[in-house]
């Protein structure tokens, strides 16, 4: 299949002009190597109906779970039909960053909406055009924040790759990580920072954390705004119509993963991160920024503004080298909030909050036990099993699950899962998965 | 055209939820909890929705719309087999922690891809996982410093042409280097007396695009390998030109260790707007082992897994979460399994085809610098400017009122007053025709009304905007 | 009123220096948007970069002609950095505590004369 559209006589009419006889000849000064290539280039092309047919293949050797109860960093989460089509008109999809403001409007102006739905979400007061994931947007927040030095506290509480993207980003300029252990309730230990308050530049956890548990975000809040301790708090958007924003619970930053916002799971991406700050670090915040103005005639106008931050302008200077970011995702998730509007959002965050609940009892009957059974949680919670009790093991538990097309939680040990539930989870589903847990659905 | 914010009323509802078939769950009414005052999205129904979003795609410009030759941006057609192959239910409902043995086809995938990619780099090694160019770029100057670290050796410095897209600079300072800027000389060729004398054994890699950003393929690319080479310094391939070049010059071959490439530009994926893109690193085998974790790899039987700690295990960590932006390389996949070798070496040979002919057909009424170009060439209106007072900036805008994107302008920073045009490979020789013509209009209007294209664009639906004002109060929200 | 050769102005009265950009430099600059400045207590080194001038598309450093501490800055600028393109001898960046004042400052006959050449 090829994609050029030139006949024979385009080409012959085209070398004629530049007075030459051949392509190849463009291409005489190269420098090709001497020595033979190890390996040639070798792949054969294929017509599209080929094409297609081999991708479909690939696409088939993959398992389609229709009922998931896996989260921990990636949630299926309803999609509604409009997004997906609104998303996909090709003025957006084939559009380059908007450098032309009088004829990108529209993604401009998208883009504005995405930022202005951002600081609606958290409370804070400025949002940047997207981040590349939620791991990178919490990296970058803390480059941001601690850049002056100090010690960096991230609570354990943060999901794993999270943590190991800060660890990576932050290597680069010679620094680490302090972390913040949990205490038995599978909260973030909040008398360890304490005891750090004067030596840290700023302190990092997750909302609800990775086990699903919801933080005491506002008591931390208090703690770190009053010594002067930069706080970034990674959120999961799909809690926000229930839990306390970033803003009410004193956070400088907030961080997270925007993928729930419309985004398929696609075997973990495109995702979206997003990132928001308070009025003070607008002008050191990282990537493009849309703004608003006016034309000659006092028309309103938006454009890339604060330019002066970035890389094509400040080089080895700038905050960071972010160019490409993810704004079809950002318009995404723009088109998704805007769909679900102020009560969509506060219904699906009670439908995971409830679902979950459902779950965890049910998952109680059958025979496992919450391990933070007096810690309030969101719409993850761990599970145990008894060790002895090896049909309750986490290996066999999912086993059981996916012979019946069910895609259970996350195992993070022998006798622990992470479980995840969100509003696509009916309660149909829920028995049922409970039943093929306790074995009255048939042990396989 | 109004915000969806206003056009929001109290109660009205695009999307409904099921309804709650579980005893519904209510938190402690704690404060520490809960939300106060919420989240006042906009509301509005399905149809306000869709009415909204097709008013903005009015006022957006894409390839789909019209000719788009912006430079060293390989803006290029984006095949809508790849948009269906990337939609599949089989790659979209896949979570990414489901587990390998359910995920064969997505890790084959990706196993296959890093393989294509290596073949059209001649590189060993790769990983998907960098989201867009720049952050391949810092993934790969972390690998550049880790590798350095494991045979003790202090290498703090990255040296980077003047020429070089903003990126690189500012990727090597993340990745904690302290950038050394050398001059490139008037076509953009890097300076190898500059080279030589800043090439200590104090600098980890030298940073260069190839072409480079006037469109010239590097003349003495085995010089400048061999400079950097022998000093034991990494010669560093930034893959944003790659459209150029493939399927014909491979930079494995030329004595390049590492690089990026920006499957949105030359694997024809869409841009979005913005993004979101990929940036595949590929490398040779001995800076494998520094390569994000994990990697895709392949046994005996044929199966497909994913393992931290290949090729020795000094991997530099996570720089994103999971494994990349995946749909995007199924795109990119889509694309080179449609093409194979034979099409990529044809899409490389129309893409430099047809720079060499807009440059031929622009050469008649504005300078263009000297020689054959690769995939893209700069002109200049600085005689233009001189004389008529009329500046790139206003014939980039004059061009939006032809119904064309402008090229890019005032980059590279080395000629003044360019415009960067790169046609791509897709276009016809009506289309670049067309545009040629069109800007030989607006070169000549602006001689002899040079006012008319100051005030450029009139047929957009809004005016230049008042960019001092956007900057000096920002307002960034509704 | 003595100027240096990277387009800073300075004036000193007993111990203290105020210290702005040239007109020159306020017009090479362009329209300026936004002014970073250091905090009072700041330590200036002579030659050393203590503030940023943004405009649109550019980012100026801006280089001390004295060494001392910052006593005060132009806080106006924050609202209205085009207070330098307006009058860039009375829009003053910072007041400093003097230490030292860099050698071989010019004259402004001397800078303008020659000030299109640094």
């Amino acid at each position: 299949m090829r994609y050029t559209p030139h006949t024979q006589a385009d080409i012959d009419a085209m070398l004629s002009k530049l007075g030459i006889s051949d392509i190849s000849e463009l291409f005489g000064g190269i420098e090709l190597p001497k020595d033979s290539p190890k390996r040639g280039l070798d792949i054969s092309g294929l017509s599209a109906q080929e094409t297609e047919r081999s991708l479909k293949r690939l696409a088939a050797k993959n398992k389609v779970y229709d009922t998931v109860f896996l989260g921990a960093g990636a949630y299926k989460h309803y999609i509604p039909p409009v997004v997906r089509h609104i998303a996909a008109n090709p003025r957006f999809v084939t559009a380059y960053t908007p450098y032309q403001p009088e004829m990108s409007q529209g993604i401009l102006q998208a883009i504005f909406e995405y930022q202005s739905c951002i600081t609606r979400l958290t409370g804070l007061d400025a949002s940047n055009a997207s981040m590349y994931d939620g791991a990178t947007a919490a990296a970058e927040a803390v480059l941001m924040c601690a850049g002056g030095g100090g010690d960096v506290l991230v609570s354990e509480g943060v999901n794993p790759d999270v943590i190991a993207v800060i660890e990576t980003y932050l290597s680069g300029v010679g620094r680490t990580v302090t972390k913040i252990p949990l205490g038995a309730d599978g909260l973030t230990d909040i008398e360890f920072v304490k005891a750090r308050l004067s030596t840290a530049a700023c302190c990092l956890i997750s909302q609800p954390n990775y086990l699903g548990n919801i933080e005491k975000a506002k008591t931390l809040g208090g703690l770190l705004n009053g010594a002067g301790v930069g706080y970034i708090m990674h959120v999961y958007p799909m809690a926000l119509g229930v839990l306390a924003s970033p803003s009410e619970c004193g956070a400088d930053f907030a961080t997270g993963e925007g993928q729930p916002l419309g985004m398929p799971l696609g075997f973990g991406g495109p995702y979206l991160g997003f990132i928001a700050a308070r009025e003070k670090y607008i002008r050191k915040m990282t990537g493009r920024i849309v703004g608003a103005t006016t034309d000659k005639d006092g028309k309103i106008v938006y454009v890339l503004t604060l330019q002066a931050r970035e890389q094509h302008i400040r080089r080895e200077k700038a905050s960071s080298s972010i160019c490409s970011n993810e704004a079809l995702c950002a318009l995404t998730a723009a088109v998704y909030l805007s769909a679900i509007g102020k009560r969509g959002l506060a219904e699906v965050g009670e439908a995971c909050l409830s679902k979950a609940h459902y779950l965890a009892d049910g998952l109680q009957k059958a025979g496992l036990k919450l391990k933070y059974k007096d810690t309030e949680f969101f719409n993850e919670f761990v599970t145990v099993s008894d060790p002895a009790d090896a049909e309750l093991s986490a290996d066999r538990i999912l086993r059981r699950l996916r012979r019946r097309g069910i895609l259970g939680g996350l195992r993070l040990s022998k006798t622990e899962l992470l479980w995840c539930a969100t509003e696509l989870n009916t309660k149909d589903e829920i028995d049922g998965a409970c039943r093929v847990i306790s074995g009255r659905g048939g042990r396989g | 055209m109004s915000l969806i914010f206003e056009k929001s009323v109290d109660g009205r509802r695009g999307v409904t939820f099921s309804a709650l078939d579980v005893p519904k769950y209510t938190l402690p009414p704690d404060a520490e909890y809960l939300r106060q005052s919420p989240a006042v999205l906009p509301e509005v129904s399905e149809l306000d929705l869709v009415r909204h979003y097709d008013g903005l795609s009015s006022k957006a410009y894409g390839v789909d719309s019209g000719f788009y030759p912006l430079g060293s941006c390989t803006m290029k057609y984006n095949p809508k087999l790849c948009e269906d192959t990337a939609a599949l239910d089989g790659f979209c409902q896949i979570h990414p922690l489901q587990g390998g043995l359910s995920a064969q086809g997505c890790l084959e995938a990706a196993y296959l891809l890093t393989e294509y990619l290596g073949r059209i780099t001649g590189m060993d090694c790769g990983t998907l996982q960098p989201a867009a160019g720049a952050h391949g770029e810092f993934t790969s100057l972390l690998m550049i410093k880790a590798y350095f670290k494991s045979i003790g050796q202090n290498r703090t410095k990255i040296i980077v042409p003047d020429s070089a897209h903003g990126t690189n600079p500012a990727s090597a300072a993340m990745a904690g280097f302290e950038v050394v800027n050398i001059p490139s000389d008037c076509d953009g060729f890097v300076d190898i007396d500059a080279l030589d004398a800043a090439m200590d054994g104090g600098v980890a890699a030298f940073m260069l695009t190839n072409p480079n950003t006037l469109g010239l393929f590097e003349k003495n690319i085995s010089k400048i390998a061999g400079i950097v080479h022998g000093r034991g310094g990494i010669l560093y391939y930034d893959g944003a030109n790659l459209n150029a070049v493939m399927g014909i010059s491979r930079p494995g071959d030329l004595g390049f260790d590492i690089m990026h490439i920006n499957l949105h530009k030359t694997f024809a994926t869409p841009h979005g707007g913005g993004g979101p893109g990929a940036g595949p690193v590929l490398c040779k085998e001995f800076l494998g082992g520094f390569l994000p974790r994990p990697t895709v790899v392949k046994d005996k039987n044929g199966r497909y897994s994913l393992k931290d700690g290949v090729r020795g295990g000094k991997s530099i960590g996570k720089t994103r979460a999971f494994f990349g932006n995946f749909l995007v390389c199924i795109k990119a996949l889509t694309y080179i399994t449609a093409l194979g070798a034979e099409g990529i070496t044809d899409a490389a040979r129309k893409a430099v085809l047809n720079a060499n002919y807009m440059r031929a057909l622009t050469s008649e009424f504005l300078p263009v610098g000297s020689g054959a170009c690769m995939h893209e060439f700069v002109a200049s209106c600085e005689e233009l400017k001189r004389d008529s007072g009329v500046s790139a900036l206003d014939v980039a805008k004059a061009l939006i009122d032809c119904k064309m994107h402008p090229p890019t302008i005032y980059f590279p920073l080395i000629v003044h007053e360019a415009m960067m045009f790169e046609p791509t490979e897709t276009e016809s020789k009506q289309t670049i025709d067309a545009a040629v013509a069109a800007l030989k209009q607006i070169i000549e209007t602006a001689k002899t009304n040079p006012e008319s294209i100051k005030s450029a664009p009139v047929s957009t639906p809004v005016g230049r905007p008042d960019e001092v004002k956007a900057a000096r109060k920002p307002v960034l929200r509704f | 009123m003595k100027f240096s050769k990277t387009h800073e102005w300075i004036t000193v009265e007993g111990k203290t220096a105020t210290v702005g950009v040239t007109d020159y430099a306020a017009a090479q600059m362009g329209d300026i948007v936004f002014v970073e400045l250091p905090d009072v207590g700041a330590k200036l080194t002579i030659g050393k970069s203590f503030a940023n001038v943004e405009s649109v598309k550019a980012v100026s450093e801006i280089f001390s002609p004295v060494s001392g501490r910052v006593t005060e800055v132009n806080a106006e600028l924050s609202d209205a950095p085009e207070l330098i393109n307006k009058d860039a001898f009375s829009a003053y960046l910072v007041r400093v505590e003097l230490d030292a004042v860099e050698d071989g400052l010019l004259e402004r006959d001397e800078y303008e004369a020659s000030k299109e050449s640094f």
